[in-house]
């Protein structure tokens, strides 16, 4: 569904990313995970085009997106949640959901959408004519989620969904992505949360200053020695 | 008493003036946060384009402000496309003098066209004041403040409820993430530029029929009062630069009356910075902190 090949990517002078190359199939869930400024975001602010990229390809269902305009890519199916949830403070949840489905102009099948977000956010319904600031860390993190969904993604594209949330928020939302992806939503999954990451994935990719240094089934790499010393703490 | 309503009056008058003016100053910002400060030469721009076409091409009042209008939102666009885009990524300093260069620039190519003499404005409304019990309603004043009031009215029902005002928004509070949503981000800033100088180019319209003197630096001194306005009000904010519009004028024109007419304008940027000495933001505007 996705590939992306010698993916390369420089901050001016710095080389940020060398020559990444991976793949997610549909129905998927694959998470990059490495620490802090291995590049993860990089990779999906490229695949966004948020980013411009140096050298590389991203091929998306079978069509080179490398040179799409990036305001054309929730419409061909690929969605991002950005890191830091990014909700539009001053807009109301029901507008950011309605911002969601921007490009689309099927209300009948938006206003489905909506009410199957509701249905699985219920705390967003009740508060749908509130300001998307007033809300808690955790209800911003699923109104992004949820706002994600709204464009009826293939590809969700989820970026440190765990961030700055408390324990139990942090396994109501790995437990959100997997019902997500059981729906029929391929996901590929940025965390720093390792273990958590590695253990609602099917493949993972590790990553260590821009570059891919360990990849496999996510089962596998939960044993992998390497891995266990850097990224899962345990000794 | 009397006194004291009709300066009122004035100052509701110049302040709605100024609020539409401020409008384009304060959604520009929001969405590029970028101080246009030819947003002021627009107001010029449009004020010889009605001398041009009524004198000029010998057309009707009404054809000549629709054509002003027109070619307004058009110049807006451009400007941006032109001047500012390029600019986008670079150091918000280096659109700032950009902004500036067009500025005076504009005012340049005026004083070669149409020499820097100042030449009357062709459109004056010789309709009677109303009296109300000794207070005199000007026809203009009611045209002005009803016009103002009437455009930020729609401006307001725009913003909040259609898809385009809604992306508008989202791009004003986050550029990066409305991309995302899928809003052509680049459109939606053209239509910014080009509601900002449709206003501005009703707004010197109801200028020049206040003070019916067209001269290449028309706009310099409406467009800077304007952007205190914008600022007073919380710039970025719609609200904030009607709520600041209004005060301004009101407060200028009380200043004039009751202090001096020549300590007005001190008085006037004295207010500015009192309050942002107080709330730097400006009177609606709040620092949003992250949720955790």
């Amino acid at each position: 569904m996705l590939i992306v090949k010698d993916l390369s990517l420089y901050f001016g002078a710095i080389h940020a990313l060398h020559g990444i190359s991976f793949h997610v199939e549909e129905g998927e869930i694959v998470t990059l995970i490495g620490a802090n400024g291995a590049g993860k975001t990089s990779i999906l602010c490229a695949i966004s085009r948020i980013l411009p990229i140096k050298t590389g390809d991203i091929i998306f269902n079978g069509n080179s997106i490398t040179n799409t305009a990036p305001h054309l890519l929730p419409q061909y199916g690929l969605s991002q949640v950005p890191e830091g949830r990014r909700v539009f403070a001053r807009m109301s949840v029901k507008e950011n959901l309605e911002m969601g489905a921007f490009f689309r102009k099927d209300t009948a099948q938006i206003r489905r959408d909506r009410d199957r977000v509701y249905e699985q956010f219920p705390r967003l319904k009740e508060r749908r004519h509130q300001l998307a600031g007033t809300l808690s860390g955790g209800e911003q993190q699923m109104l992004a989620i949820g706002r994600a969904l709204m464009s009826s993604p293939k590809l969700l594209m989820m970026d440190e969904p765990s961030m700055g949330l408390s324990p139990i928020l942090v396994s109501e939302i790995f437990e959100i992505i997997k019902t997500i992806n059981e729906a029929g939503t391929t996901v590929l999954l940025v965390e720093q949360n390792a273990n958590m990451a590695l253990s609602v994935s099917h493949r993972g990719y590790v990553l260590e200053t821009g570059k891919i240094i360990a990849e496999g089934k996510s089962q596998d790499l939960l044993n992998n020695e390497l891995v266990k010393k850097a990224y899962l703490g345990i000794a | 008493m009397t006194l004291f309503l009709s300066q009122l009056l004035n100052g509701i008058h110049v302040g709605s003036i100024y609020a539409l003016i401020a409008l384009g100053y304060t959604m520009v910002y929001g969405i590029v946060q970028l101080i246009n400060f030819a947003h002021g030469d627009i107001l010029m721009l449009s004020a010889y384009l009605v001398v041009v076409g009524i004198t000029k091409l010998g057309l009707s009042p009404a054809l000549s402000v629709l054509l002003s209008i027109v070619v307004a939102v058009v110049f807006g666009v451009i400007l941006e496309r032109v001047a500012y885009r390029p600019l986008r990524s670079s150091p918000r300093i280096s659109s700032l003098i950009t902004a500036i260069g067009v500025s005076m620039l504009m005012q340049n190519v005026a004083q070669l066209i149409f020499s820097p003499n100042p030449i009357p404005y062709p459109i004056t409304l010789s309709v009677p004041a109303l009296n109300l019990g000794g207070l005199y309603l000007s026809f203009t004043t009611l045209l002005t403040v009803v016009l103002s009031v009437g455009l930020m009215f729609l401006l307001q029902i725009f913003v909040s409820s259609t898809k385009a005002g809604k992306a508008m928004r989202a791009v004003s509070e986050d550029t990066g993430t409305a991309l995302l949503m899928g809003i052509h981000v680049n459109r939606i800033i053209s239509l910014t530029f080009a509601i900002g100088s449709g206003l501005a180019a009703i707004g010197s319209l109801l200028y020049c029929i206040a003070y019916p003197s067209v001269a290449p630096t028309l706009g310099s001194l409406p467009g800077i009062k304007a952007f205190i306005a914008a600022v007073l009000g919380g710039i970025g904010l719609i609200p904030g630069a009607m709520l600041g519009g209004f005060i301004l004028g009101i407060a200028e024109s009380l200043a004039k009356a009751y202090i001096s007419s020549r300590m007005s304008d001190a008085i006037v940027y004295g207010i500015l910075i009192i309050v942002l000495l107080f709330k730097p933001a400006g009177l609606l505007g709040t620092k949003t902190r992250e949720k955790v």
